[in-house]
């Protein structure tokens, strides 16, 4: 009985993804209670369409915090706002720009990432300081940029990034198949292995020859190119880039990861997480939209169940 | 004062483990008022747990210590008692907090400097014992420890275990005080140390440096393996003695090492750099299929230089060591070696996931494979590679690390002293595994501190401050060679100066009178 007790907990306690799961399966159940039952579809379908813009920038910050204490990237709405504004001015809402625009977009990050690497390496600024400061610069350059003007997206583009099979949003298939990917890039690559070595012990890991500065610098300029991405797509989904569509992203990259399961502390990640801590952080919002409740009881409930969830999660690491 | 020559403590049977490892076996010994005695060792000897022991900051295992004035004093002896019953501690890393002043770093021993005008007093005390005990030493009492030159911080450091408020110092315990110091300013402390015990004072002073020793000592004792193994009048011991005293009698090496092969200085070094601090022309070499050990006293910059070799630093000469692969055994598994999220498996496969990659993925059939493959080899003690790698003992975590570095594809091994508190059985094995692969044309650059395991080794160098002294190839290499080279021109035997290299260090210049 213990022993099988045991066992289920030990399934349980090696996918510390589950807690996150059943978080968003428990908030979603009780707001169909509430509702009766009606939009239960279309909550979901919701839920996945804005998990995914979460997702895409959690991948990027999970690989970043998982380099161990003192990594984060913080410069990711920044360069969402940049690679959105610069990607839908360059397209000008032509179809025919899509891919020259997502090219663009790419660029962007990369030399964001580029920059921010730069900033930590050759200037031996601790990554918290560097990528907010560039985040400042990055900001500044989208406001003199876009001018504030929000530009419409190509009509292909809003459609792609709208589109949905039988209700079901295609780009979070698309982002399922990238956290997938992600998943084994992390568990059977060289990299990946490499920047959970790094976040174990970094000392140990060069001296078992592991790159530790390309590794570093890889997986920064990953996180600015998937921010990226996630901008250029956004400002497709809702419409053009605003100079503000980023913000809400920055808690958002780090909350998916922590209440996904990740180790804060570095050297221990998993991709399933991120999709159910994005799915959670949605739906547990819309439940308490849903319940009517006050703006400051919404955000005091929203506190207080994430601090649940991650001390579950979190239980596995003793 | 106690009068001169009774016993202030007497030390019975005193013995400490650190788990299977014995430290310290059954010492007696009798520490007298009035009577500077030395104590002398190699690494590992004991003598910095002894005096841990009488400074309290460790628990023995067993045994007693008998104080003169209080009786026994055992178990529950802990550093307040120490420094009740007059005893101070200069330890070899310096206890000062950087972030205070020296007057605030003189305050932290003296809880009794307290209320208003604290930091007058302080100032004035530690300032007028460093005036007393190295005149001109140029500190002010303001200065912030951590902005002082070490060989300033040692000086702070022994004057502050000569001060005293309101109970008398008893006995001074200085583990290697010179270390950082010049010959001027050594001399200084060497002669108010003198002045202390001719007051009655006692004084236990250890120093890997001979002539200090047999200087200032009137009683010399010499341990070895954690156990004590002479103790004499100093005036009975010479340099040659006392290196003997310390080292057990060279072994008869078996007839294969004697045999060994003769370097083929024709043939191009597979590894050959210069150490950072050699000023003449030696290099370290190691040719293909050699065993090199790195000897000498711990922390002489044998790390330094294997991690120059690892990182493919100094080379400067073209040697084909540039594209060959390397690994390295580090022996701090904790801090340097062991991934402590991870499995057996995936800390030994992390040294050979190029290997293991195909299409871009590591194989995990491949990986399983070499996980099992090793488990044998090596006979890591463990029902299953995906069990975490801390649940492994010691020993077998650190031959998880020898699989990691064996199953790589390198060509040179690094070992950073990687055998400390590893089973004589484990070693063993380790032994015959280094031997074999040495013999499939593996190279091996041995970092030890165990004389033990220089018989191995088929090359010798023996680091002092930094540079190699010493090269010693085949029947050269004994253990009381090693010794004498590890040891201040041991070499040559010896110069009238009681400082020899350490004097020209330029750290040690900083703490020079002005």
């Amino acid at each position: 009985m213990t022993a099988a007790l045991s066992k289920h907990f030990k399934i349980i306690s090696g996918k510390p993804w589950i807690w996150a799961f059943a978080g968003a399966f428990l908030v979603w159940g009780a707001t169909i209670l509430y509702t009766g039952g009606t939009g239960a579809g279309q909550i979901l379908s919701a839920a996945l369409s804005f998990a995914t813009f979460s997702v895409i920038v959690g991948i990027g910050q999970m690989y970043v915090i998982t380099l161990g204490p003192g990594n984060v990237d913080l410069s990711i709405p920044a360069t969402m706002t940049f690679a959105g504004a610069v990607s839908m001015k360059i397209m000008e809402t032509q179809d025919a720009m899509i891919l020259p625009g997502l090219v663009i977009a790419l660029l962007c990050g990369l030399a964001v990432g580029l920059f921010n690497y730069g900033l930590i390496h050759a200037l031996r600024i601790p990554p918290i300081i560097a990528t907010l400061s560039s985040s400042f610069l990055v900001q500044s350059s989208a406001i003199a940029y876009g001018r504030g003007l929000k530009i419409k997206p190509p009509e292909l583009l809003a459609e792609f990034t709208t589109a949905r099979i039988a209700g079901f949003p295609l780009l979070a298939i698309c982002v399922i198949l990238l956290a997938a990917i992600m998943s084994v890039v992390l568990h059977r690559t060289v990299f990946g292995r490499s920047v959970l070595a790094i976040g174990q012990n970094p000392r140990a890991a060069a001296l078992a020859g592991v790159k530790v500065d390309f590794i570093r610098l890889a997986t920064y300029l990953q996180s600015a190119v998937l921010a990226a991405l996630c901008g250029y797509l956004l400002a497709g989904f809702s419409g053009g880039a605003s100079l503000n569509m980023g913000a809400e992203y920055l808690l958002a990259s780090i909350a998916v990861v922590v209440i996904g399961g990740t180790s804060v502390a570095g050297g221990f990640a998993n991709l399933p997480g991120l999709w159910g801590a994005a799915l959670f952080m949605f739906l547990l919002v819309t439940m308490l939209n849903t319940f009517g409740l006050s703006a400051g009881i919404r955000l005091l409930l929203t506190g207080v169940i994430i601090v649940g969830v991650i001390t579950l999660a979190g239980g596995r690491r003793d | 004062m106690l009068n001169a020559l009774e016993p202030f403590i007497t030390v019975d049977g005193v013995g400490k483990n650190y788990g299977a490892v014995q430290a310290l076996q059954s010492v007696d010994l009798k520490i007298l008022a009035g009577q500077a005695l030395g104590i002398v060792g190699h690494n590992g000897a004991g003598k910095s747990t002894l005096i841990s022991i009488l400074a309290g900051t460790q628990m023995p295992s067993g045994g007693e210590l008998t104080f003169a004035q209080s009786g026994i004093s055992l178990p529950g002896y802990k550093v307040d008692q120490a420094q009740a019953h007059g005893i101070r501690c200069v330890f070899q890393e310096l206890s000062l907090c950087p972030n205070l002043t020296v007057a605030e770093n003189a305050r932290i021993l003296h809880p009794a400097i307290r209320g208003v005008g604290w930091k007058a007093r302080a100032r004035r005390l530690i300032s007028d014992k460093l005036d007393e005990v190295f005149p001109g030493h140029g500190i002010n009492p303001d200065d912030e420890v951590g902005d002082l030159s070490i060989a300033k911080r040692q000086m702070v450091e022994i004057a502050r275990a000569f001060t005293k408020v309101d109970s008398p110092i008893h006995l001074i315990i200085l583990d290697e005080p010179t270390s950082s110091l010049d010959a001027i300013i050594a001399q200084q402390l060497l002669t108010h140390l003198r002045g202390f015990v001719d007051q009655g004072g006692a004084c236990i002073l250890i120093s890997h440096l001979l002539e200090e020793i047999l200087q200032s000592s009137d009683r010399i004792v010499v341990m070895r393996d954690g156990g004590v193994v002479d103790d004499r009048a100093a005036r009975d011991f010479d340099r040659g003695t006392l290196v003997e005293a310390m080292g057990s009698v060279a072994k008869e090496k078996d007839e294969a090492r004697k045999a060994a092969k003769a370097r083929q200085q024709e043939s191009e070094a597979l590894v050959s750099i210069r150490p950072a601090q050699q000023s003449d022309g030696r290099r370290l070499q190691a040719f293909s299929g050699e065993i090199v050990g790195l000897a000498g006293l711990s922390g002489h910059g044998q790390t330094d230089a294997l991690i120059d070799v690892y990182q493919q630093k100094r080379r400067d000469t073209q040697g084909p060591a540039k594209t060959v692969p390397m690994a390295l055994v580090p022996g701090d598994r904790q801090v340097d070696g062991v991934f402590p999220l991870w499995s057996i498996g995936m800390n030994i496969v992390i040294g050979s996931m190029r290997q293991l990659t195909r299409g871009g993925l590591i194989n995990p059939q491949a990986e399983a494979r070499l996980c099992e493959d090793w488990r044998e080899k090596i006979a890591i003690r463990t029902p299953d590679m995906n069990n975490n790698i801390l649940s492994l003992s010691g020993g077998n975590q650190q031959k998880a690390l020898f699989a990691r570095a064996l199953a790589s594809d390198a060509e040179i091994i690094l070992m950073d002293d990687p055998m400390r508190g590893v089973d004589i059985g484990t070693k063993q094995e380790v032994y015959e595994m280094i031997r074999e692969e040495a013999g499939l044309g593996r190279t091996f650059l041995w970092y030890t501190t165990e004389m033990d395991e220089l018989e191995h080794c088929d090359h010798i160098y023996v680091f002092r401050n930094g540079a190699i002294v010493a090269d010693l190839a085949g029947d050269e290499v004994t253990e009381q060679r090693v010794l004498h080279a590890s040891f201040e021109d041991g070499a040559e035997g010896g110069k009238p100066e009681a400082k020899g290299p350490e004097a020209k260090e330029p750290e040690a210049k900083e703490g020079t009178a002005s």
